[in-house]
């Protein structure tokens, strides 16, 4: 019998942690964290063999409220850690989740490398394009003329793309959506996590405290609201040129393919198993059991 | 790995390094090139895959110290190895590793900096980067080595501390060391004594991951295990979520603390030689240790109570042997490839009860017994 929403979050919440989160009234985090719980659950995979991890900044504190192997590494280096993880133990099922600045600023030079591993890691990245915990400094995504602590009269750089810097990178599986499209960013989760392989989910999501308010929006519901003016699925995007498609959120699985994962790759070819073998390297028994 | 038996091999430090880590069961190694510590990451790349492990090369030894804190909590023994530059890069995460409790190795052979420095002559420049590199007030453990037989013993050691006490241990080598080749008899597996993490044996719901237990160190489950609980680089109370109520964090820190002090006799490790009447105590670590050896020989046959006190375990410093050994010493003599890192450990112990002299190459050349025996001449008051 399937279990209702409210049913999953008590069932993956952390009974033991002291809540109210950290996230502000209206910020997204929460929304993407609530739909990465629910695909988790549509995948049957046990609490025990998931590891969900991430970084520092506001999206950083998403694991210590859920009941997983839950890891909240440094700055930027989620993606080292999930890697050795992955590596050493081929079993658990991995999740990043990261924020913009801690996914493509300090922690670019990993996350393309991540990509073009193509390691079984999942990665959600919530992209609120400011420095949230930090108190509103401009981000590797910040657009253009956007307003920030550290740029008061507008950010003069242009922002990554996130999800085709991915693509670029050599991850199998990316897609993007938004924080309005609830459905759709909890089957694109679900879809990530079940690609064997590097598959990012970027999602765009409201920080009303920190972008909202210095840049003259009057609340996180217009935020939202605009994002849903701005998605564009990918493939009405086709054959837009360049300058439209940034000006969209292009939303959709911008790529699935089939690409060879590493941990599969280093049991065959470097140390000679068989592919039908189990190519776990699992120092322990792991014994998925749920115990609640 | 089980069952190689003992065997006389020709080989470098770094190699020995290897033969050490496969020893005591190292099962990942994630790591980026750099000389002169490249040849541990080439043999571990080959040796690795036929034990069932995992060699990564990352995109930076940011990535390889993390995906190794990574691979640990995975519940793979797990090792790097850099030298001057990516040992910098990993300072960040080797306070990562304190302060979660993740036992991994770092192996450093030092070269000659700071920056890229002289590529890649000798240098032991590392050793306050090594105690203090990463922010914060921590403890640490830092072994060292003077032989190619010694680097493979004390592999061996940095694993079983780091397992022990649930803490990154970081072996600084030189470059002499690293590279020189000796003759070694390595002994059988069977014969290493090798020690592993305590896993905890109660059920999940008890478990308490940063739990003060009687030995300071609490058992570790690796993740997938079905210990369900929270790493975080936060300070962290037992169940290790994160906290700033003042009686946890203080808790939290002082057992970090704590559990290294109450393992100082177990850890400190330090050899003497010709100390019991020496009047003059010549102090060395590392490949300089050799020099000081011969120094102190040639001074012996001149007549001169001379020396050795060789250090090993370089942190935490070993106060009490020191003090041990200089019972009726006058005079130390500290030799360094370095500008007096350990000078000042020693001055600091000497508490005006020795004078304390050092002796510095600096130039990127190892430092000849010769030059020693000249030094501790021109300190005068020697007859």
């Amino acid at each position: 019998m399937a279990l209702t929403n409210r049913d999953i979050l008590h069932k993956y919440l952390r009974h033991n942690k002291r809540f109210p989160h950290i996230w502000c009234p209206g910020c997204g985090i929460g929304i993407v964290l609530g739909a990465c719980l629910r695909a988790i659950y549509d995948t049957g995979w046990s609490k025990d063999e998931v590891v969900f991890s991430s970084g520092i900044g506001c999206t950083g504190r998403a694991p210590v409220y859920v009941d997983f192997n839950t890891l909240h590494t440094a700055h930027g280096r989620a993606l080292t850690f999930a890697t050795g993880i992955k590596a050493a133990n081929p079993k658990l099922k991995v999740v990043t989740m990261m924020g913009d600045g801690d996914a493509v600023g300090i922690g670019g030079n990993h996350f393309i490398h991540a990509c073009r591993r193509n390691i079984d890691i999942t990665a959600v990245i919530v992209n609120n394009m400011i420095y949230g915990m930090t108190g509103g400094q401009q981000s590797p995504t910040t657009p253009r003329g956007a307003l920030a602590s550290t740029a008061r009269t507008g950010v003069v750089e242009q922002p990554f793309d996130i999800a085709e810097l991915a693509v670029a990178s050599g991850a199998s599986f990316v897609a993007r959506t938004t924080s309005y499209h609830v459905h759709q960013m909890e089957k694109l989760i679900y879809r990530a996590l079940a690609h064997p392989g590097f598959s990012v989910v970027e999602i765009i999501t409201a920080a009303p405290t920190c972008f909202g308010r210095r840049n003259k929006y009057s609340d996180a519901v217009e935020m939202v609201k605009e994002q849903k003016a701005m998605a564009i699925d990918v493939k009405k995007a086709e054959g837009m040129g360049f300058d439209e498609r940034r000006s969209r959120i292009v939303t959709g699985v911008l790529m699935e393919r089939d690409a060879p994962e590493w941990t599969r790759t280093y049991a065959e070819e470097v140390r000679g198993e068989s592919p039908a073998g189990d190519s776990g390297n699992s120092p322990g028994e792991t014994t998925p059991e749920e115990t609640k | 790995m089980s069952g190689r038996p003992q065997r006389e091999l020709l080989c470098q430090g770094n190699e020995a390094v290897v033969e050490g880590s496969l020893a005591a069961g190292v099962r990942f190694f994630g790591g980026y090139p750099i000389t002169p510590s490249t040849e541990i990451a080439e043999i571990l790349s080959v040796e690795l895959p036929k034990v069932g492990g995992t060699f990564i090369q990352m995109e930076d030894e940011i990535a390889g110290i993390g995906s190794c804190l990574g691979a640990s909590l995975s519940g793979a023994k797990s090792m790097t190895a850099t030298s001057g530059p990516g040992f910098s890069l990993m300072q960040e995460l080797i306070g990562f590793g304190c302060i979660a409790e993740i036992p991994m190795v770092i192996v450093n052979v030092m070269r000659y900096g700071p920056s890229t420095g002289l590529p890649t002559s000798p240098s032991q420049g590392d050793v306050m980067q090594a105690r203090w590199g990463t922010h914060g007030d921590h403890p640490i453990i830092v072994l060292t080595a003077a032989s190619v037989l010694e680097a493979f013993h004390m592999t061996v050691k940095a694993f079983n501390f780091s397992e022990k006490y649930r803490i990154p241990v970081i072996l600084l080598l030189d470059e002499v060391v690293g590279h020189m080749r000796e003759k070694v008899l390595l002994p059988a597996d069977e014969e290493v004594q090798v020690v592993n993490r305590v896993k905890p044996e109660i059920p999940p719901d008890w478990y308490k991951p940063y739990e003060v237990t009687n030995t300071g160190v609490p058992p570790m489950a690796s993740f997938g295990e079905g210990y369900r609980y929270h790493v975080t680089g936060l300070v962290h109370d037992e169940m290790g979520f994160p906290t700033q109520v003042k009686s946890e964090v203080t808790a939290s820190t002082d057992r970090l603390f704590d559990k290294i002090t109450r393992g100082f006799a177990d850890i400190c490790i330090t050899d003497s030689y010709q100390t019991d009447d020496a009047e003059l105590i010549v102090v060395a670590y590392g490949s300089v240790a050799r020099s000081a050896r011969e120094a102190v020989d040639q001074l012996r046959e001149k007549g001169h109570k001379a020396g050795l006190f060789q250090i090993t375990t370089l942190w935490p410093f070993p106060r009490t042997s020191l003090e041990n050994t200089a019972k009726v010493a006058r005079m130390m003599v500290v030799v360094e490839m370095n500008r007096g890192q350990i000078y000042r450990e020693v001055w600091r112990v000497s508490r005006g009860r020795w004078t304390v002299h050092k002796v510095s190459g600096t130039d990127g050349e190892m430092i000849a017994p010769q030059m020693i025996v000249d030094a501790v001449k021109e300190y005068g008051q020697w007859r």
